[in-house]
């Protein structure tokens, strides 16, 4: 049955691909500034931290710049924060899709994932401008970034199917969503570097998957940073999980989509 | 022959309670508190939108089916596309599956007619190198080649339509499943729907189609299912099934249009129509008016004052608003020195009524030298004129063939044999 569920999935790719590909279309079309928007937020974010936090907080920042350094877990952040609200919201903006045609229903929050890496890109490419205007060169450990990225892909994922099916049938999840994101923002390490939390609160940043994944997103581009194991190994092990109980979910609720939403 | 759909006692219930669209988790909450015990459905809020339905279908068989509004026939067509799941029964569908809904399905206002054709494509089904084999003739099909790259928020309702279906044209399943396209658009595009639908069946291809368009139902499909409350009600040939059901629904119709509550009408009102009712040559009430039926129809009026040489008239209309005839007592010569306050009616008597099956509107008005108009009431009847056997051939004329027939017969001359002379045959 779940290699049945798999394969259908499969066999829809291309159904996928468009999705994602509409998504990516309509959402540079209408915008007069298009692609730029995924600079200038993030960009702003970081301006913002970095005249409140890094200059008057004084947060620390590992000795990187402080700009680059919440610019380069921002980038990531705002992949996942998008892609949350839109992944999660995705069943019941397509409404009209769900009730009317069949297709693997796992493919909506999937093709927002996907979307969101365009975005992702060009925000990307902007934090590699900005490496070279600090001259900060990556060293061996950037081979692993792709690593840290699959690993939020698949992150956004699962918590988006959960999601995503939840709010199918309770639409407190559209008002919750927003607020959810905001909170896990200041509990992960973006504004701040996970070794400036106190010894007696770091267990708790191992519940974060996020954490792990973009501390060692930080750690495959800057070569003076260490790779702390424990984090990573606990945020790929949640993130798997995450998967498992977003799938059992969506898959137990998918067959009433059509009814409810 | 080998079978295109296996349906097995199939039943498909909703809770009523748990289908609002804004449920909160608040209310789940408070019912829990509430009553922590009680279980959540009770039989009151419980509908059975089919039950226990069984049928087959063969492959290369049409089918259409009929049935009221609410029936249950669009919940099995979504069964059968899978995209609800039966409470209980199995459903086999083999082969390539294209379900078409509703027209444009997944269209997004903001895309190019262009990109569009390949997003819809790719929803009902079909690969990327298929729909760019096919854009051509798509486009062709829907006429709207010069807006290929504009954004459909700019086209009309029409033009979407044809691009949605064109799309949904070139599917070429195995098992087609469409629900009421043919309610939508303009007669051009119904002709168009109807024509693609006869193409497959022509090609062999098996066609279930949910319609209230009976004469379509009719004459496009080798079968017919009608649908009542969940439950197969008859399963048969297009015109025995389509004669029951016709039946049924004229047994619930008003025998009479009340027309003694229509405010929206102009005239001084002296005198006023006050029903219309249609009946056979011998005064019974009419249950279902077909083709080439003798016909009375019976303008009931009510006069509030003596009212001197008033003329009764009516208009009549297609559905598409085509005004087909006006025409009037005063036409006829028919002088009416005076009609006494009170009830009264008057008679329409049509030997053979030459309408095509449609739905036609009557509006209606009275004047007189007195008062320029006593009353108007527009589209204020309507007459539902179902298909009949005009040529006693079996064959049946409707919609698609225009709005009127006239009685005719034809002969046909042929050329004669070889050598017998120039002169065209007289037989």
């Amino acid at each position: 049955m779940n290699s049945e569920w798999l394969a259908d999935f499969w066999h829809y790719r291309e159904l996928l691909y468009f999705l994602a590909w509409r998504d990516v279309k309509v959402r540079y079309k209408q915008a007069a500034l298009g692609a730029s928007w995924a600079i200038i937020q993030p960009l702003f974010t970081m301006i913002i931290f970095t005249l409140f936090f890094g200059r008057v907080a004084g947060v620390p920042s590992d000795g990187l710049p402080y700009p680059l350094f919440s610019f380069c877990a921002l980038v990531p952040w705002t992949y996942f924060s998008t892609t949350l609200s839109q992944a999660g919201n995705s069943l019941i903006s397509n409404a009209p899709l769900v009730t009317k045609v069949y297709f693997p229903r796992a493919l909506l929050p999937a093709a927002s994932v996907l979307s969101g890496l365009v975005d992702f890109l060009v925000g990307a490419s902007f934090l590699a401008l900005m490496m070279m205007y600090y001259r900060i060169k990556p060293g061996w450990s950037l081979f692993f970034a792709p690593f840290f990225i699959a690993g939020m892909v698949l992150l956004s994922f699962s918590v988006s199917m959960f999601l995503a099916a939840l709010n199918v049938r309770y639409r407190d999840v559209k008002y919750a969503l927003p607020f959810i994101i905001q909170m896990w923002l200041f509990i992960t390490p973006i504004i701040y570097p996970a070794n400036f939390l106190p010894a007696r609160m770091k267990p708790f940043l191992a519940f974060n998957p996020m954490a792990g994944l973009l501390e060692g997103f930080r750690w495959s581009l800057f070569t003076t940073r260490r790779l702390d194991w424990g984090l990573l190994g606990s945020s790929v092990a949640i993130t798997v999980l995450l998967l498992i109980i977003g799938a059992i979910y969506f898959r137990k609720t998918e067959r009433t989509f059509a009814d409810i939403v | 022959m080998s079978q295109a759909i296996a349906v097995e006692k199939l039943s498909k219930r909703f809770v009523l309670g748990t289908l609002q669209r804004d449920t909160m988790l608040r209310e789940r909450l408070i019912s829990l508190l509430r009553a922590p015990f009680r279980g959540r459905s009770t039989s009151s809020n419980i509908l059975w939108a089919l039950r226990d339905v069984s049928f087959r279908v063969d492959a290369g068989e049409v089918v259409g089916i009929i049935g009221r509004n609410g029936a249950g026939k669009s919940t099995l067509l979504k069964v059968l596309s899978k995209i609800t799941y039966p409470t209980s029964g199995t459903v086999r569908v083999g082969g390539r599956v294209a379900s078409l809904l509703e027209v444009g399905t997944g269209f997004h206002e903001e895309l190019t007619g262009r990109e569009n054709i390949y997003l819809n494509g790719s929803i009902l089904g079909m690969k990327h190198g298929e729909v760019a084999a096919k854009l051509d003739s798509i486009v062709d099909f829907a006429g709207v080649a010069r807006f290929l790259d504009t954004p459909i928020k700019r086209y009309s309702t029409g033009m979407r339509l044809r691009l949605g279906f064109a799309v949904a044209a070139h599917l070429d399943p195995d098992v087609l499943i469409v629900d009421e396209v043919l309610a939508v658009g303009d007669a051009g595009f119904q002709r168009k729907c109807l024509n693609t639908m006869e193409g497959l069946r022509t090609g062999g291809r098996t066609v279930l189609f949910v319609s209230h368009n009976m004469a379509a139902v009719e004459n496009l499909c080798s079968r017919c299912i009608w649908i009542d409350a969940g439950q197969v009600c008859m399963d048969g040939s297009p015109r025995e099934v389509i004669e029951a059901y016709m039946n049924t629904f004229a047994n619930a119709r008003e025998a009479m249009a009340d027309l003694r509550s229509v405010e929206n009408r102009r005239g001084s009102g002296e005198i006023r129509y006050t029903g219309v009712e249609y009946l056979t040559p011998t005064g019974e009430p009419l249950q279902v008016v077909r083709s080439g039926d003798p016909l009375n129809i019976r303008f009931h009026y009510h006069a509030n004052k003596p009212v001197a040489f008033p003329s009764f008239g009516f208009r009549l209309y297609t559905d598409f608003g085509t005004l087909i005839t006006d025409t009037s007592t005063w036409h006829h010569a028919i002088d009416i020195p005076l009609i006494p306050p009170g009830d009264g009616y008057v008679d329409l008597h049509i030997d053979f009524l030459n309408l095509l099956p449609a739905r036609y509107y009557f509006s209606l008005w009275i004047t007189g030298p007195a008062s320029p108009v006593y009353d108007n009431v527009e589209h204020c009847a309507e007459l539902d004129v179902e298909l009949a056997n005009v040529y006693s051939s079996g064959r049946m004329l409707d919609s698609r063939s225009g709005i009127v027939f006239f009685p005719q017969h034809w002969t046909v001359h042929e050329p004669s044999l070889v050598g017998a002379g120039s002169k065209a045959g007289e037989k």
